[in-house]
């Protein structure tokens, strides 16, 4: 009957619907909850270890008295302490200056992509996403290999006699500049290109035709085009680059560290898992702003500009 | 008489009267050797409008880019005001361009747009700003000023385009297709607009175009394009009435050619033995009997009447309607002569479709003057 059809479609639709939001549920905002009320908790020499638990047996009285043990005191604690500020504004910092680091890295990186003959385009394309092959950790420990003391780097600068004394590039910011840098380059390169791709060569030719110069049609022209493209791309390294955790801790020093390294040390060492989850809460708050941007930025996109 | 040299196979008009504004000597450009403008030569006046016509592939747009400077000829030479343009960079040169995608800055407003072209050239702003004001209401987009050219629609977006080239008051503006994305309506007022514009500017246009009647009805001249090469160059009139070669003829327009060997020849007035019978027919240029020629006769030179023309029997051809097509205005004919050659026959509707006298199997009389018919050689 095409009555049945038709409400089978309906269902159809509303499944189908549906099934992305099960999905965030489940696997975001279910955990995210879960953090957050961590984050409210205080730790326990217990197991688990934090308290309130709540206890469903004890019915409505119990998730009373759940509710009243919850409390701000982690966050204020976090406040109080400058070690977490400051690793805080170190991570803000250094995601800071490697976006920008990258931006300046990536936009010639992009732009000789996509002036190079179309049909070398999808070689060099996949030479950027090449690293991608090999595993993110392993090839961390190969700038460690070329960062050390004996190092590559160190071999080739005396060998150019650069300097004469070996410099200790590890356990520095410098490494992790290194290392954060060469990570997250396809990031920045890829949307560069895509918007670079997306340009009609013959707007070059208009300009030139209007008289503009060569390097001045790449101010007034090309790097306003390009810029949708930089931007995405500077957001897709800044916001997890703040939460950077294996590349400090492997390149970096141990006198400053970046916030994904302060939990880390919370949750395994310190078995503090209510701290942790603050931690964690703060840092997505603290991403939420440049997350949010990135959205209206895409949606902006889809819908043509 | 695919010769070279405007002054050669071109019309005598005013505009080729004046000195030339753009002179192309010999120019030659070559894509993987295979050549696309193959020696070509012509001038162009200052204030003239200039049509070039050509099929797909057959050399417009590379011409063009090459004065605009974007192609670099091979061979040959480009004068600008008598000067030779090559070394000049395309951001120097004189010469604007409308291209045939429009390319407009999508980043930039259309006033934004209309000013790129004016900012290069270092002037105050309020000059900027009125010189763009002025012609935003030249091409009546005077409230459009602060949109996108994706928030445009595209007669707009060719507007902009029009506007952002002429603000700079170039000496030679170049227009390839520029009509090409509108409708027949839009096509036909922008027509006009670009002809009054350019009689109001008085700079020379060179305008790129596969439509025949857009040339004719723009162009002072028209120069006829194949294959790299100019096939002839002329007024609208001139190429239509008297197409230098068989591919001219058969380019412009509908036209029945007959082929055949010069059988008497005084001056001007020929005769041709051809398949069709023996025709008087004119011709430009100088033959000897015994050549073998072509007569080209456009369908709308016939006279087409149902009874056998009394009198002398001069261009007579007389056969059967095979196939009838009604186009409003007038209407078209095939006829099988007796001689079995088909020809195409066309005339002007003056009475009700419903009185025409000519239908199918009708034997038909096509008669024709004399100056009517082209002797062609090649
Ligand atoms: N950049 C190029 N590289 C190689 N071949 C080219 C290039 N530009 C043009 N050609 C070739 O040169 C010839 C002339 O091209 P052109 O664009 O001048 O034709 P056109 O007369 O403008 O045709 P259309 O009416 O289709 O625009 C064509 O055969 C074309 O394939
Ligand atoms: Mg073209």
């Amino acid at each position: 009957m095409p009555q049945t059809g038709l409400t089978q479609t309906r269902w159809g639709r509303r499944l189908v619907i549906a099934l992305p939001y099960l999905w965030l549920a489940l696997f975001f905002i279910l955990p995210f909850l879960i953090v957050l009320k961590l984050s409210l908790s205080q730790t326990a020499m217990a197991q688990p270890p934090y308290l309130p638990v709540l206890d469903l047996a004890a019915g409505w009285q119990g998730l009373k008295d759940f509710i009243g043990a919850l409390s701000f005191e982690n966050y204020r604690f976090l406040f109080s302490d400058m070690l977490y500020v400051g690793a805080y504004l170190r991570s803000l910092s250094i995601a800071l200056v490697s976006t920008v680091l990258l931006a300046l890295l990536g936009l010639p990186v992009a732009y000789a992509v996509a002036r190079a003959p179309r049909r070398w385009q999808p070689l060099l394309i996949t030479a950027v996403i090449l690293p991608f092959w090999t595993a993110f950790l392993i090839r961390i420990y190969a700038w460690i290999n070329i960062l050390q003391r004996e190092g590559l780097l160190n071999d080739l600068l005396m060998a150019l006699r650069i300097i004469d004394q070996p410099v200790a590039w590890l356990a520095s910011d410098t490494a992790v500049y290194i290392g954060i840098v060469y990570s997250y380059l396809p990031f920045m390169v890829l949307p560069v290109y895509a918007a670079l791709e997306k340009m009609d060569e013959s707007l070059l030719e208009a300009a030139a035709d209007l008289g503009c110069p060569r390097w001045k049609t790449f101010w007034l022209v090309t790097l306003p085009l390009a810029l949708p493209g930089i931007f995405a791309g500077a957001l897709l390294c800044f916001i997890p680059i703040v939460g950077e955790f294996v590349i400090p801790d492997l390149l970096g020093g141990s006198q400053s560290v970046m916030i994904g390294q302060t939990l880390w040390t919370e949750f395994f060492s310190n078995k503090d898992w209510p701290v942790a989850s603050a931690l964690a809460v703060m840092l997505f708050a603290l991403l939420l702003i440049p997350i949010v941007i990135y959205q209206r930025l895409q949606t902006r996109e889809l819908e043509g500009r | 008489m695919a010769k070279d040299g405007a002054g050669a196979a071109g019309g005598m008009t005013d505009a080729a009267a004046r000195p030339p504004l753009v002179r192309f000597e010999a120019v030659t450009k070559r894509f993987g050797g295979v050549a696309a403008v193959n020696n070509l030569s012509l001038d162009i006046g200052a204030g003239e409008f200039f049509g070039l016509l050509g099929p797909s592939g057959c050399g417009k747009s590379t011409l063009l880019r090459m004065l605009a400077g974007f192609e670099t000829p091979d061979e040959g030479r480009i004068l600008l005001d008598g000067r030779d343009i090559a070394a000049m960079p395309p951001h120097l040169r004189p010469v604007n361009m409308m291209f045939q995608s429009y390319a407009l800055f999508p980043h930039l407003t259309v006033a934004g747009n209309v000013a790129f072209g004016l900012k290069q050239e270092h002037l105050s702003r309020p000059e900027i700003e009125r010189r763009v004001a002025e012609m935003l209401a030249l091409v009546q987009l005077h409230d459009l000023g602060g949109r996108k050219p994706h928030q445009l629609s595209g007669g707009q977006r060719q507007r902009v385009a029009l506007a952002r080239a002429l603000v700079k008051r170039p000496k030679v503006f170049l227009l390839d297709e520029p009509l090409a994305a509108l409708d027949k309506k839009l096509r036909a007022e922008t027509q006009f607009e670009l002809m009054a514009l350019q009689e109001k500017l008085g700079l020379s246009f060179i305008v790129v175009t596969h439509d025949q009647e857009e040339a004719m009805t723009m162009a002072d001249r028209i120069g006829v394009m194949s294959q790299g090469r100019l096939a002839q160059v002329g007024t609208a009139a001139e190429i239509y009435e008297q197409p230098a070669t068989r591919w001219v003829a058969e380019f412009i327009g509908d036209v029945n050619l007959l082929e055949g060997t010069v059988s008497e020849a005084a001056g001007e007035a020929v005769t041709v033995t051809t398949s069709a019978g023996t025709l008087r027919a004119t011709s430009p240029g100088a033959v000897a009997p015994g050549q073998s020629v072509a007569v080209a006769i456009r369908p709308e030179k016939f006279h087409i009447s149902a009874e056998q023309p009394a009198g002398e029997a001069g261009n007579g051809l007389a056969g059967e309607v095979t196939d009838v097509g009604y186009l409003g205005d007038m209407s078209l004919y095939k006829v099988k002569l007796d001689t079995g050659i088909v020809v195409k026959a066309a005339s002007v509707n003056v009475t009700r479709l419903l009185q025409r006298p000519i239908g199918w199997n009708q034997r038909v009389w096509l008669t024709f003057a004399p100056d009517a018919a082209v002797v062609l050689t090649s």
